[in-house]
């Protein structure tokens, strides 16, 4: 079950439109390709999204599961959306709501286990392994976790796991973390047992039907078992402009381990139809990716282009991430920035900053144009600045 | 638009000859071109974006790749539940002994051709690389009266047998005197071989033919009958390369450096079989100038005007040059690469020199390693 609802506000323009899991990601992606190919590749082949927060794009997306060979005669992806009932009709108040909701999606494959996932994160994880470690260590709910810097670890759930691998205790974001294990936001549950606690946890009216608040920490303290499993490898949030930006230029950063090109682990995207990208005489690309369809003429550097991307002749593109068919046209530079899609920079404007550009180092960020948005002739969208309008030329 | 009246029917192994080099271990259709395309996407892209929903396809021998590449025909809306594409492999009947010519091909789909309910017929074939929009040639074909039009093109004819024509301006450019010759002349009318009649037309003629023992298209049906039937020719003046040999096939990828835009047109896109890669990696100290690339490509050294398929991947200090890289081409560093063509999976070993010219390009066969 792959929560899907959400509306991602801190990426401001990027979800005004869209849910979170339906924003771009990584050249080609959306970052629902992520836990959808993983559930695929780890032999999953029933998988429910929830969906809540502008589900169009999102729907649209998914359509009959195709491109991620979930088109299936039992089972396959199925979009799950709030719905009327004689009691009424409520959205999804909460994540464990949402799955309060469709017991009877789930009761109807009557699974032993279920896995729940959100759609907000980067990673490649075999599901199945954690599965058989759930089934290995007899557990009632086994949570996936990651060690994460001392330093960071306060922004995180984190987990205090025993010797035996079964957790301790819970802290949600403390201020002083005792630990630097924290959850992935996977979880694996017996069915059975999930079931109960999403029935109880409904007849609670002070619970706030949430997984992470209500649901795992009513588990913990009824002494059901809980066990933390060990992931290694790479997991990044994007709920945010600054990690959604840092996650994109980890792909062109060959340290760090996330190959997107593994034969064994691929990542299913539904692609779109568009011909080679053309590298003209004129143009410098390096250190960076460029999808199907682009045409640069400009100088590319630390960059990602999405597909059918024009960066025009004498156009500068620096330490940013270009989303699909976006416009740079000659003499505009655009630099620590995310340009959304079918943007259009238009003649000699200018689009962010480099931090060592600016005096003043906290009001630098990263810039953000948003869907369509039309930022004419000369005109500047300063560091940090996140713009849904066009923006006007420059007075000269 | 589906104009559901039309059936496509295209050859995939047409003049395999003409390129014994490529199509010696795949079909003329399958035969990679353009970054991530086979040679059959073009006439099939054509046909589904001019609404033609039903489409045979007529093989011979070593049609494995293509069997691989279209399998359902998903990626060009082919894949339904009646009606939409056919392979038809050769068929033995009547002592004919399978699709070594056109008309054998026919033979062989004569009960394609009856169970089909379309009105009429378009037939490529898969070695000419154009993006010709099928609906005006109905047009032109409907209102022209012919019984038989044909696409063509003005220029140097290709280095095939295959029909020139003289036609009648005055009529509508119908043609009037048919030759079918080898040589190259110089500025002739020459054809597409893409064309255009009734279904009941081309079963009858095919009939004859069968009855009368003849298996050439062109030498027994057309030549013979430029006067009792209507034959009319349509100019075609957009992107129309035919290709004829190794060099032609060199030739015909590096103009798309120059005007992919004219073949690649954003109405009438090309659809190819869905690959899973990943965008294409620019390394640190890359420098790619004037190339086409398709995803999934790690290029960290030098390249230069020139073709480059999925995975391909460029050592940092290795040098690429007016060269075609076929999938999977792995070009180690110090390696110098000019004027060559690499076929699937080859690999360049480190600072290994290969250089063609580029009217003799040189060609490596799939998967060696040099």
């Amino acid at each position: 079950m792959l929560l899907a609802g959400g509306q991602g506000s801190r990426l401001g323009v990027l979800t005004k439109n869209v849910a979170k899991p339906a924003v771009p990601y990584g050249g080609k992606y959306k970052i629902i390709d992520f836990p959808l190919s993983n559930c695929v590749n780890s032999g999953i082949d029933t998988v429910g999204v929830l969906t809540q927060y502008q589900p169009l794009e999102l729907t649209d997306y998914l359509g009959s599961g195709a491109p991620w060979d979930l088109d299936r005669m039992n089972g396959g992806v199925h979009v799950l959306s709030p719905y009327q009932q004689i009691s009424g009709s409520t959205w999804y108040k909460g994540t464990a709501n949402a799955i309060y909701q469709n017991i009877h999606f789930i009761d109807r494959y009557d699974p032993d286990y279920v896995l729940i996932l959100s759609g907000d994160h980067i990673y490649k994880m075999d599901y199945a392994k954690m599965l058989d470690y759930h089934k290995e260590k007899q557990a009632d709910c086994t949570i996936a976790m990651l060690e994460v810097p001392w330093d960071e670890a306060s922004r995180f759930g984190l987990m205090i796991v025993n010797d035996d691998g079964t957790i301790a205790a819970f802290e949600e974001k403390p201020k002083n973390p005792r630990s630097n294990k924290a959850s992935m936001g996977v979880y694996v549950f017996s069915w059975a047992k999930l079931r109960a606690y999403l029935l109880a946890d409904e007849a609670n009216e002070s619970s706030s039907n949430d997984f992470g608040k209500d649901v795992i920490p009513a588990m913990h303290q009824a002494g059901e078992r809980m066990v933390a499993y060990a992931f290694d490898g790479y997991w990044k949030d994007v709920g945010t402009i600054d990690s959604l930006w840092e996650s994109n230029m980890d792909l062109l950063n060959p340290k760090i381990d996330l190959d997107l090109n593994d034969p064994d682990w691929r990542i299913f995207a539904r692609s779109p139809v568009a011909p080679p990208h053309h590298i003209a005489p004129s143009a410098v690309v390096q250190n960076s990716m460029v999808s199907a369809g682009c045409y640069v003429g400009g100088m590319v550097d630390f960059s990602i282009l999405f597909p059918q991307v024009t960066v025009q002749e004498g156009a500068i593109v620096r330490d940013s991430i270009i989303m699909p068919g976006a416009i740079v046209e000659s003499g505009a530079v655009v630099q620590y920035a995310i340009v959304a899609e079918n943007a259009v920079i238009r003649q000699n404007a200018a689009v962010g900053c480099r931090p060592e550009d600016m005096r003043d180092k906290d009001a630098w960020g990263i810039a953000v144009v948003g869907i369509g948005v039309e930022v004419a002739q000369g005109a500047v969208v300063p560091a940090k600045a996140m713009v849904d309008t066009d923006v006007g030329g420059a007075v000269i | 638009m589906r104009i559901n009246n039309v059936l496509g029917l295209l050859y995939s192994n047409s003049y395999d000859d003409a390129l014994p080099e490529l199509t010696n271990l795949r079909t003329m259709g399958s035969v990679p071109f353009g970054c991530m395309y086979r040679l059959i996407d073009f006439p099939l892209s054509s046909m589904v974006n001019s609404g033609v929903g039903k489409v045979g396809v007529i093989t011979k021998s070593n049609y494995r790749s293509l069997m691989d590449h279209l399998a359902m025909g998903k990626p060009w809306d082919l894949a339904r539940k009646n009606e939409a594409l056919f392979l038809l492999p050769p068929f033995s009947a009547g002592g004919i002994v399978g699709n070594q010519t056109r008309m054998e091909g026919l033979f062989g789909a004569m009960a394609f051709l009856q169970n089909s309910k379309e009105e009429y017929v378009i037939m490529s074939d898969c070695h000419t690389v154009c993006n010709i929009d099928y609906r005006l040639l109905m047009k032109k074909h409907k209102s022209s009266g012919a019984d038989i039009t044909v696409a063509a093109c003005r220029g140097t004819a290709p280095n095939l047998s295959c029909m020139r024509f003289q036609v009648d301006a005055a009529q509508d450019d119908r043609i009037t005197e048919i030759a079918i010759q080898r040589d190259p002349t110089p500025d002739t009318l020459y054809s597409l071989n893409i064309f255009v009649m009734r279904k009941s037309l081309l079963e009858r003629l095919a009939q004859e033919a069968l009855r009368m023992g003849r298996t050439d298209f062109e030498r027994d049906v057309m030549q013979p009958q430029v006067q009792s039937l209507r034959m009319h020719a349509v100019v075609e003046d957009g992107f129309v390369r035919v290709i004829d040999s190794l060099q032609s096939y060199y030739d015909v990828s590096m103009s798309l450096l120059v005007c992919h835009q004219s073949l690649f047109s954003a109405n009438r896109p090309v659809l190819t079989k869905v690959q899973d890669d990943m965008p294409t990696i620019y390394g640190l100290h890359s420098s790619v100038k004037n190339c086409l690339a398709a995803d999934g490509c790690k290029l960290e050294g030098k390249a230069e005007h020139s073709v480059v398929f999925r995975n391909v991947w460029i050592e940092p200090g290795a040098v690429v040059k007016n060269c075609i890289l076929m999938q999977g081409t792995y070009v180690s560093a110090g390696a110098h690469l000019e004027n060559v063509i690499a076929d699937k999976n080859v690999v360049i070993k480190p600072n290994k020199t290969l250089v063609g010219t580029p009217n003799y390009p040189v060609y490596l066969g799939k998967g060696i390693v040099i």
